[in-house]
């Protein structure tokens, strides 16, 4: 069993009116069954309403589903004695940033969680700074939050996740507010946590370009998980993606345009440097062939 | 006419030590029609520039004309002001607090004191151009998907038929059809109606592909103002001040480097794809 898997996994909303007669039954997340495995980047898409975070909101036991059942590193979240400890396993950051930070300095935010956890003073300082280090926010930590970019920001939040040395992390929409330089580093620092500290990764996000590096895609729709597979298998189905109110990278995108067109190039490019790659190689042939 | 700032500055918490000089020296003509695009990291102005163009800041030193008057005047109308010049702030559908969609969009022009009868029009016309479906309209506006949501809300600011309608990134949050939905709302509003579009945007492809000029601010001043095309050439400035260039112009710069001879000056996918296309084909 991997780090976090569900079996048919069913959320409801109920929506009641003031006598708390049902009034509507919304049903967000319907027989979800996945398995993640440890030290995987995991990325999840879909519209807005498809399910994406009432899903991600499950992983923390924030949620308990209303059918079937999920396990976090082997736990069931219904357990209410285990809440704790799926908490510390599995870290959630949301979308804005200046709803998550607390302390009043940088440091002091990032060692809420240890200490909330009880751990001794000295390991809690330890961890505020490996934390700190890992997502590159080591030399603002004496900074007070609200001198800090959205970016910036994020990366605390993140290094606050870390410091309760979860095994999984999940990001909500982490970019969707920040400048490209900002969406930039908060990448830049997921990517290594992933690659060096073998952290588990689940990536909500509305940017393809994002993701390309992930391990596994799963796209929602309607609560359902509509597709999945790797980067490369996801953003070859570039009409299926538009259908569900997605998009591909723009070099996809542009690929994909180019084939239209009657140019032989292969599915689902996903880099810069494959796309000039796989051009050149087109325009040499083309000149051999002349 | 049009909008025009003569040497404006802005001076946050001016006579304490933590002062902050947010906009330093703007001078911009925008004239009647213009589809702008405002782009620059967090904290390099933008917010606070918008914010003047209605009268929400007043300029520490210099002026701002709309349609010849100063809005600093003694007498001029600010009330006015702030019906013509619409400013639709970041997540506008946190502003939505009616009971029902129609009645929110009401809320504005009822208070201009328009009669019950031209309110409903105007609530009614606004509605229509944002592109929400009628069934919605009675609808509470807390049911509504986030995309509809939003549309209720920049709807809400055209009721008041602006003449400039400022848009504080209005994608920010959507999925990526909501996007070009709003987007795409947008452009044909400008073209039935011909007002005065600002975009503030953190997405350089949807600035690339939309608008007819960028204006580029960082620390308080205008970098760079002139049309996509010319903007995005300077992509290596840009990425020093925390932009970047759509996707669109590495991929020609690469390719032009490889020596394929393409202008590595396109910036839409179909700018691209037609210049590449004319060399492969």
């Amino acid at each position: 069993m991997g780090i976090i898997k569900t079996d048919k996994l069913v959320f409801e909303y109920i929506r009641r009116d003031e006598d708390g007669n049902v009034e509507g039954i919304n049903r967000a997340v319907d027989e979800v069954t996945l398995d993640i495995k440890q030290g995987d980047f995991i990325a999840v898409l879909g519209h807005n309403g498809s399910g994406k975070s009432t899903l991600a909101k499950h992983m923390n036991a924030i949620l308990c589903p209303t059918e079937g059942t999920i396990w976090v590193d082997g736990r069931d979240t219904r357990e209410e004695d285990e809440v704790w400890n799926i908490r510390q396993t599995a870290g959630m950051v949301f979308q804005n940033p200046d709803n998550q930070i607390i302390g009043q300095v940088v440091e002091e935010d990032v060692g809420f969680g240890p200490e909330n956890m009880g751990v001794p003073t000295k390991e809690i300082w330890e961890r505020v700074e490996e934390s700190l280090k890992a997502v590159g926010m080591y030399e603002f930590r004496k900074y007070s939050p609200n001198k800090l970019s959205g970016g910036q920001k994020q990366r605390v939040s993140i290094a606050g996740v870390l410091a309760m040395h979860p095994k999984c992390i999940v990001l909500d929409e982490p970019t969707a507010m920040l400048d490209p330089n900002g969406r930039k580093d908060v990448i830049r620092a997921i990517r290594a946590l992933n690659d060096v500290e073998n952290v588990t990764v689940i990536l909500i996000t509305h940017y393809m370009e994002e993701i390309i590096h992930a391990d596994k895609v799963f796209v929602m729709d309607e609560g359902k998980i509509a597709m999945q597979g790797t980067p490369k298998e996801i953003f070859s189905q570039v009409e299926a993606l538009k259908a569900l109110r997605l998009d591909v990278p723009q070099v996809t995108l542009l690929a994909y345009e180019l084939q239209k067109k009657g140019i032989a190039l292969p599915d689902s490019i996903l880099s810069i440097e494959e796309f000039t790659k796989e051009v050149m190689h087109y325009y040499e042939q083309k000149g051999r062939k002349a | 006419m049009a909008i025009i700032l003569d040497h404006v500055s802005h001076v946050y918490g001016g006579d304490t030590t933590l002062s902050v000089k947010a906009l330093n020296d703007i001078n911009l003509v925008i004239p009647d029609g213009q589809f702008i695009g405002l782009i620059g990291h967090t904290g390099s102005g933008k917010s606070t520039l918008v914010q003047h163009l209605n009268g929400l800041l007043k300029a520490t030193s210099g002026s701002i004309y709309f349609n010849g008057q100063d809005i600093d005047d003694k007498d001029y109308n600010r009330k006015e002001l702030r019906s013509k010049v619409g400013l639709v702030f970041q997540y506008p559908e946190h502003q939505l607090f009616e009971s029902d969609v129609f009645s929110d969009v009401c809320f504005g022009p009822k208070n201009l004191g328009l009669s019950k009868k031209e309110t409903e029009l105007r609530a009614y016309d606004a509605l229509r151009k944002v592109g929400l479906p009628e069934e919605c309209f009675y609808q509470s506006p807390f049911d509504l998907s986030g995309g509809q949501k939003r549309r209720v809300a920049i709807a809400g600011v055209l009721a008041m038929k602006p003449e400039v309608l400022i848009l504080d990134e209005p994608t920010a949050g959507l999925d990526p059809k909501g996007r070009e939905e709003i987007l795409e709302q947008i452009v044909k509003l400008r073209e039935e109606s011909g007002i005065t579009i600002i975009l503030v945007s953190h997405s350089m492809e949807d600035v690339a592909e939309y608008v007819d000029r960028i204006l580029v601010m960082n620390h308080g001043e205008v970098m760079y103002d002139d049309v996509p095309r010319e903007v995005f050439k300077h992509y290596k400035e840009l990425e020093s001040v925390g932009l970047a260039a759509p996707q669109v112009t590495y991929i020609m710069h690469k390719l032009k480097a490889a020596g394929l001879g393409v202008d590595e000056n396109a910036t839409t996918i179909s700018e691209a794809c037609e210049e590449i296309s004319k060399v492969l084909l």
